[in-house]
Parts: C-alpha cells; structure tokens; sequence
C-alpha cells in the first residue's frame, strides 16, 4: 500500500536506529555480560551432555556407592559426587540443563504469546472484550500463582510437556498487564490515530505499527520471564509433581535425594546453584537489556 | 473516597467470586475422582455411589456450586473429605502459624532489604553499590527450597543455632522467616535503592546541605522517611508472593500452617480444603491490593483516587 500524502517517501523504520547495537551494549555491560555467559555455559552443557562425562544419567553404578550404600562425595572419578542410586550428579545436572532450558523456553514462550495476545487484544480493541479480558487478567493475579501451578500439577499425569503447559497458564498474567498498557497508550498516539483515518486496517495497524513497538516490552519481559519459569519448574519438580524421574531434572534430583540431605549435603548444593546460576543470569540480561531497550529509562544512568 | 472504596469493594468481591467461580471449575473438571479416594481400592461400585450420593457430588456442576456458595456466605467452607473436620476450622486452627510467618518474612525482608537499598544508594555508582546490587538478583533469583534447606544445613544441622524444624520457640521462627524474607529482600532492597535516589535529588536536600545540616541528620531526618514511605506501602502487594512462597517453605520446615494444610490436601485430592485455602490466599491478596491502593494517597498527596 502506498501513502496518499506522500507516495514518493521511503518506508519509515522508527525503531532500526536506536535499536542497533543492542548486543553491543549488552556485551559492555559486565552483569549482562556474566549472565549471558553462564546461559552459553549452561546451553554448551545441554548440547554436549552426552559427551561431556562418559558416564550414562541413569546408569546406577556399582563403584557410585559407598559400601554401606550411601553417596560418594566429590571425588576425582565423579567430580560432583553421586546420587542416592550410585548416578553421577554431574551428568544428571548436565541432562537436568536440557529440561531446564526446554521448559523455560516452551513454557515462557508459550506464556508470552497468551499475555501478548491478551494484552494486545484487551489494549486495541477495548469495549466488551477489552474489559472482559482485563477483569479476567485482574481475577487471575488474586490467584496465588504457585498454589495454582501445584493444583494444576498435581491433577495431571505430570509429563514434561504437562509441566511447560501449567506453567505457562500460570505466568502469562504479568505480561498482559503490562502489554495492556502500553497498547492502549500506543494506540491513542496521533501516528496510529492517522493510519486509521488513511483506511487502514486492524491487523496491518497491529502487525505493522503496534507490534514493533511493543518489541521491546516482549523481548525484556520474555527474558525475566525465563528466569520465573526455571524457578517454578524447579519448584514443582522439588515437590515432586513436576517432571518426573528418571528424566532429570535440577528440582527432581534435590527432591530425590532429600532424605540424604543431611548426610549429603552436596546433592542439594551443586543442583540448587545450577538453578539459581540459571535464573540469576537471565535475571541480569532481562535487566540490562530493560535498561537499553527502554527508552523512558535512557540518560538516567 | 467514599465511592471510590465502594467500587473497588465490589471489584474485590467480584473478583473472589471469580476466584471461587474459577477454582471450582478446575477442581470439578479434574481427572482424578475425590470418590476413589476416599472409598479405596477395594470399595464397591454400590458404596462408591453412596459416598458420591452423601457429598452431593452427583448433581450437576451449577447446583454444586450454589450450594457452595450458599454456605460460603456463612462462613462455611465444607467438611473435608478426608479429616471429616470442618474446612473453616481447620483453616483457622492453621492460619496463626501462617500469619507468625507472615509478619517474620516481612520483618526480614524490611530490615535486610532497607539496609541494602539505603546503603546503595548513598553509595551510589560505587562498589558497594554493584555488589549490594548483583546481591539483589541473587536474592530473587534464588529458589526458596534451595534457601531453606542450606539454611537449615549450616545453622540447624552444621551449627546447631536453630531447631531443625518445626513450631514453638521464636527460635523456629528464624530460619523460615529469613528463608521467606531473602526472596522479598531483593526486590525492597531495589525499590529503596531507586526511593532513596529519587529523594536523594531533590531540591528541599540540597537546601538542607546548604544549611550546613550534618550528613546523618540529612539522611535519617529528611530523606529517610520521604523515601521508605513509598517502599513499605508495597507490602500490601507483597501479599501474593508471599501467599505463593508458604507451600514450599512451610513443607521445608515443618511449619504447621494453611501452605502445609493445602499441600497435604493436595495430595489427598482432599478438594474442600484446596478450595478453602485457594479462597483464603485470594482474600489476602485481594485485602493486600487493596489497603495498599487505599494507602498510596496518604503517602503521596499527588496522587489521587480514581
């Protein structure tokens, strides 16, 4: 479609400019910087684990128990220690990354795309479906989140794909109030205002003028998003209704070896740091890129 | 303000009646039968069917629900399937151990949280600040089963300060409030930080340095209070994730509250209570939004109900 006003002028692309050099200037900042190593640390282990340790996750070896039956503590063969059953931790935390990483990245996703279309859709349109959506979303933050997730949990057969789908259901909220928001504010502005009087249409407005806007919102929001979900996978699977062993998981195998806790303090330390290296890094990314990619937060530094 | 409080009473009302509405729904629509489990493993069909008939869980879903409702408006939560006990009550006989640890987490994390931000931001751009500030994300970023057992670790099982779980002594109390004020820590530690730098650049500061005010008056005297005000009124809002933390650290610790209640029922499919404590943490955090957003003016005239 070409402009009536002005045919002759080449597509404006608002946000190209300030956009560039995003990564750049999160690589300079050293906290986005750690974190976004400890992601490609913890990506690289995911990837690789099979080669990683030479030891298989669910393998049960005889030499992986103390004579008594008891966990071996880190030593040279197993360098993180084993688990309750003679299992490397360390190869179980390298598999536990797979499940982390697919669950933060389904679940956030999915989480995303609801709070998005929500907020979009309640932010836009208005009217009755706008505040039918609204109040819904106001309904769903009276819910207490996690008691909700662990409800949902435990009423199905928990599977991996289950868990990612609970969570989601549970996280999209946030998002939508705050997309809600900042579509409503954005569709007031003069420049959607004109290309509604030049005729065009609802979804070319969206897709084209709205949704590029709100890019950033769902790119800062999508990334401490990830970090909420990694918690609450964690969480669930600690209580034994998220993913289920023998697939592993950093919540599961703390869940599994809880009863040595005591005796075996390593099989909760080494799982518990993975979780919170994991979270705390996109935690900071999320941060930083909050600070770049927000313009009413620019020049305050 | 007076018809301002009335609507939003209403909308909180409106809101729990979706709360219970939604609950409701879930727990009608789950895939494991409550029956069952009550009945066990070898139960006739016949003696199955009783026991659906007596708890009226054979009628449809709408009438089901009016009934609920219809005792819910006299306080009457239903009897457990599984205790026998009434719902309220066991709630109420749960719900001091809740609140204890309630007013412990948010002591911990006032008194942890404030500090930090109050120190970084007087030492703004500093080392101090960074570190205050990565400790933070460390704090939201860390998993609240995690927390509770290394705390139990190193000061119950290593060190021996505190019991190792359970209800009692103020000594019980320690461990899980500052496993549930870690979490919340973080983020008051953030708001004060920004609080304090707002305050920090205004004018009435710069003319109380002028005057020749000594630094500590400055800070405790004048900017102090303008700044926490705004950070504590967020407690009404914490309500939710507090709400959400108290499964998990009360099943750490043993702590005999409405977390632990609702997570035993849970397990059992013991679908009143669940209903029950949904409904409650609802209320609360519906009641925190609420004083919180009733507050606000006060704290800050320049801003206004609507």
């Amino acid at each position: 479609m070409t402009n009536p006003i002005a045919p002759d002028l080449p597509a404006v692309r608002m946000p190209a400019k300030p956009r560039a050099g995003v990564w750049r200037r999160l690589v300079r900042r050293p906290l986005a910087l750690l974190g976004l190593i400890i992601v490609a640390l913890v990506l690289a282990g995911a990837i690789l684990a099979p080669w990683l340790t030479g030891y298989d996750p669910n393998e049960q070896m005889f030499d992986g128990l103390t004579l008594e039956g008891s966990p071996l503590p880190p030593n040279a063969k197993f360098w993180l220690g084993t688990d309750l059953l003679g299992r490397d931790l360390l190869t179980r935390i390298l598999f536990g990354a797979r499940t982390s990483l697919i669950i933060g990245i389904v679940a956030n996703g999915v989480a995303l795309f609801i709070g998005t279309l929500v907020g979009v859709t309640a932010g836009y349109f208005r009217g009755w479906i706008g505040s039918a959506l609204m109040r819904f979303t106001d309904l769903m933050m009276a819910f207490p989140a996690l008691l909700l997730a662990i409800c949902l949990a435990a009423v199905f057969e928990p599977s991996l794909w289950i868990v990612a789908m609970v969570i989601a259901l549970v996280n999209w909220v946030q998002t939508a109030r705050v997309i809600y928001t900042e579509t409503s504010s954005l569709s007031e502005r003069e420049f959607i205002d004109a290309e509604r009087t030049i005729g065009a249409s609802a979804p070319r407005i969206l897709i084209r003028h709205i949704l590029p806007h709100l890019l950033p919102t769902i790119i800062v929001w999508g990334t401490l998003g990830i970090s909420t979900t990694v918690l609450l996978e964690a969480t669930l699977s600690y209580l034994g209704i998220g993913v289920q062993p023998p697939t592993a998981s950093w919540g599961n195998i703390i869940f599994e070896n809880q009863t040595y806790f005591q005796a075996a303090p390593w099989l909760v330390f080494f799982p518990g740091a993975a979780i919170l290296a994991l979270a705390l890094a996109f935690n900071l990314i999320g941060d930083a890129l909050r600070d770049i990619l927000d313009p009413t937060q620019r020049g305050r530094e | 303000m007076i018809a301002y409080l009335g609507r939003r009473l209403i909308q909180s009302l409106l809101i729990l009646l979706g709360v219970s509405l939604i609950t409701f729904a879930l727990l009608y629509l789950l895939p494991a039968d409550p029956v069952r489990q009550i009945a066990g493993r070898s139960a006739t069909p016949e003696t199955v069917e009783n026991i659906r008939r007596q708890l009226g869980l054979d009628q449809p879903f709408i009438v089901q629900y009016w009934h609920y409702l219809a005792r819910l408006l006299g306080g009457d939560l239903g009897r457990s399937y599984i205790q026998r006990s009434e719902v309220t009550e066991l709630i109420v006989s749960r719900l001091p151990a809740s609140l204890l640890l309630m007013v412990g987490a948010i002591l911990c994390e006032l008194a942890i949280g404030l500090t930090m931000g109050l120190i970084a931001a007087v030492r703004r751009g500093t080392a101090t600040d960074q570190t205050l500030m990565v400790a933070s994300f460390v704090g939201v970023s860390a998993p609240q089963f995690v927390v509770g057992l290394l705390l139990l670790y190193v000061f119950a099982v290593r060190l021996g300060w505190f019991p190792i779980g359970g209800y009692g002594s103020w000594r019980h109390l320690v461990l899980p409030s500052l496993t549930m004020g870690i979490l919340g820590a973080g983020w008051y530690a953030r708001m004060m930080r920004s609080s304090m730098i707002d305050v920090l650049r205004q004018d009435y500061m710069r003319t109380a340095r002028a005057k020749g005010l000594a630094r500590g008056a400055i800070l405790f005297r004048h900017a102090l209070p303008n700044a926490i005000l705004p950070v504590v009124a967020m407690i009404g809002i914490d309500v939710g994730v507090f709400m959400g933390g108290i499964v998990v650290v009360e099943s750490v610790f043993g702590w005999p509250g409405i977390g632990q209640l609702a997570w035993q029922a849970i397990q059992r499919v013991d679908i009143p209570i669940i209903m029950g404590v949904t409904l409650v943490s609802a209320f609360a955090i519906v009641l925190g939004n609420l004083l919180a957003d009733i507050i606000a003016p006060f704290i800050d005239p320049r801003i206004k109900l609507r």
